[in-house]
């Protein structure tokens, strides 16, 4: 290990941390944190709806704060961090929403499609670069596929004009072997900065953290007290200290990171994420994180199993995106008689 | 001169297909099972595409030499199917109306009246070039008529498709955008629904997925009874050109919104069963180019 390698952190409280609460953060939330994460020297702060720029919908739940409102607001309460924002195309346009964005003053775009279909990103990444923005593809649900076809897969991205390629463990279902192994893969293959975005379903987030940077990964994102999607992401604050404790440079204050940290969880949270069962259960079966909340609503509704629905959705290989599909698993397993019956 | 190419001749209206990828190589083997249309010019960019080794094997008439092969053969059809991309359409759209063309636009270009069959086939006769939306639009629209026809003030319509990837070629995935503001454009016109949007997912799981869509609406005080009725009456009619297009759930409402859910299976034609979002363009672009023929034909006959 490099004992001065600077890690760069991109933090998404203010993105992911929406799945946690139905996409419900408010423009005060936003200030405020944006204004203690730029006290703290975080390098990128990601804002929006959980889904991202565009997203809000009956399918992933409508955003209390529309996108132009939350990215004026953020963009006024940062002076050092960039403002970044993630972009799924098929549902954000770059007309509709990437446009408005990008006047609006956003420094970081991350272009994200699932893990096997980055040429649905070439648009937005072209786009963005030409516009002047730092652009990123991202890779979502990077479990689901090998890591060559990963390294394929950013490959395409990197020709689109991406200057990194983040691949998110959008399920925490890596291990952090599995995480070495695709860090180095991409190091080897690719000629831009790789980055990695994980979930803590299993427990594991710091670690696979821990060995994405040790094996070249240059981008890390975490999240004040793991806000995030389901059992939460790579929770922020802690990462600082532990990059601390292993000579990784963050350029990160740490006692201010702290702060934000605590700003976060008195303003931002209803509670304070955990590794609640059906996050585990979602973690093994493989599907995406920000699924908790609709599961748990919907298998209550059709007096069902949640972890029923998750292994089902597993087993269906169902992207993010796809919640609608989670009615459906329902209303099937509704249909079929309750295990342990005879 | 034979007496079998003059009944042939007025039994059957020429189609130009242009674009050899997924829809126009599945239009291409609707066509030549159709009675009353049959394919004049299968025109690509490539003679070696697996779309052109189809039409070659069914000895179509092929040509590498895109809209130009329409401009120099004028009479290789009356009606072009147009399915390249957005892009092209803008072009060849007045090329093909100073050629006096009956266009079906297979591209989300929308410059013609759309057409959703089931909805407003009658309205589209008359036209020179129609559009035939997207497949999600083809899927969800006839629902969101029906909400629009029995629910009253129709606030928001959201339309949400998966899609399998290999069911998705490079066309599709360059026209998310297009699509996704065609399918809404769509969606607001039939339903007339305040506000509406569009969602596409593609699915890479193998065994591949059928295509489903669905649609959520929020409406004040829902009437799901008479919306299940006027339903099963748009369902029997998509079900003439589209057999495989079935509600797999609702309409519910559940979260304070109407939910209904589509599943599509194709004929299995160019692409298997998988790729409803294929079939569902297509079989309503074929419904659209056979009533074409038959007015045209009818009136050919009455004429004579």
């Amino acid at each position: 290990m490099n004992p001065t390698q600077e890690i760069r952190i991109s933090d998404p409280t203010l993105r992911d941390g929406n799945h946690a609460i139905g996409h419900q953060l408010s423009a005060e939330n936003i200030a405020a944190y944006c204004k203690a994460a730029d006290a703290a020297g975080v390098p990128i702060v990601e804002v929006g709806h959980g889904n991202g720029l565009g997203a809000s919908s009956l399918q992933l739940g409508e955003a209390k704060t529309p996108d132009h409102i939350a990215l004026a607001t953020a963009r006024e309460n940062m002076n050092r961090s960039k403002l970044g924002i993630h972009v799924i195309p098929g549902f954000a346009t770059i007309e509709r929403d990437l446009k408005p964005a990008l006047a609006l003053g956003v420094d970081v775009v991350r272009v994200a499609s699932h893990c096997s279909e980055a040429d649905i990103c070439e648009r937005h990444i072209g786009f963005s670069r030409n516009e002047g923005a730092e652009v990123w593809g991202c890779l979502m649900m990077s479990h689901m596929i090998s890591p060559s076809m990963l390294l394929e897969q950013a490959r395409k991205l990197e020709s689109y004009g991406a200057e990194g390629v983040v691949f998110m463990d959008s399920s925490g279902h890596f291990m952090p072997e599995d995480v070495r192994v695709r860090v180095d893969t991409l190091v080897n293959g690719l000629g831009i900065a790789v980055g990695f975005h994980g979930h803590n379903n299993l427990g594991l987030a710091i670690a696979n953290s821990v060995a994405a940077a040790d094996a070249g990964a240059t981008l890390i994102d975490g999240c004040a007290r793991g806000f995030g999607a389901g059992a939460g992401n790579t929770q922020l604050e802690v990462l600082v200290a532990v990059f601390e404790r292993l000579k990784y440079s963050t350029g990160i204050d740490f006692y201010k990171m702290l702060d934000a940290a605590d700003l976060a969880e008195q303003t931002l949270m209803k509670e304070i994420p955990t590794i609640k069962s059906v996050s585990v259960v979602s973690g093994m079966a493989g599907v995406f994180s920000g699924f908790m909340k609709p599961v748990t609503r919907i298998a209550k509704e059709f007096d069902v199993d949640p972890r029923d629905i998750f292994f089902e959705l597993g087993r269906r290989k169902i992207v993010a995106g796809q919640e609608d599909i989670i009615l459906e698993v329902a209303k099937q397993l509704a249909q079929q008689p309750k295990k342990g019956n005879p | 001169m034979n007496r079998d190419a003059v009944i042939q001749a007025k039994e059957k209206l020429r189609v130009a297909i242009i674009g050899s990828g997924n829809i126009g190589t599945d239009l291409l083997i609707k066509v030549g099972r159709s009675p009353h249309l049959e394919c004049g010019a299968f025109i690509g960019r490539n003679l070696s595409s697996s779309g052109m080794m189809k039409a070659l094997s069914l000895g179509v008439p092929v040509s590498a030499e895109g809209i130009n092969h329409i401009i120099n053969n004028p009479d290789c059809c009356d009606i072009v199917f147009d399915a390249t991309s957005a892009k092209s359409h803008f072009e060849h759209a007045p090329i093909l109306r100073g050629l006096n063309k009956r266009v079906i636009d297979m591209t989300p270009a929308k410059i013609g009246l759309m057409s959703v069959p089931s909805v407003n086939m009658a309205d589209c006769l008359n036209e020179f070039n129609v559009n035939m939306v997207t497949c999600g639009g083809q899927a969800s629209i006839p629902v969101a008529y029906a909400i629009g026809q029995t629910q009253s003030d129709v606030d928001y319509i959201e339309v949400v498709s998966s899609i399998s990837s290999r069911s998705a070629g490079p066309a599709t995935r360059q026209n998310l955008d297009e699509y996704i503001k065609t399918t809404e454009d769509g969606l607001k016109e039939f339903s007339g629904a305040r506000r509406t949007k569009a969602i596409l997912n593609l699915n890479p799981a193998e065994p591949c997925v059928d295509m489903q869509t669905t649609i959520f609406a929020k409406v004040k005080d829902p009437d799901i009874l008479k919306l299940t009725e006027r339903l099963s009456e748009l369902v029997k009619s998509v079900c003439k050109y589209v057999p495989g297009y079935e509600i797999i759930l609702g309409p519910i409402v559940e979260n304070d919104r109407i939910v209904v859910m589509v599943r599509v299976r194709g004929l299995g034609d160019y692409l298997p069963a998988y790729a409803g979002n294929l079939d569902i363009i297509n079989c309503a672009a074929i419904a659209m180019a056979e009533e074409y023929a038959q007015v045209t034909l009818n009136a050919v006959s009455k004429g004579n």
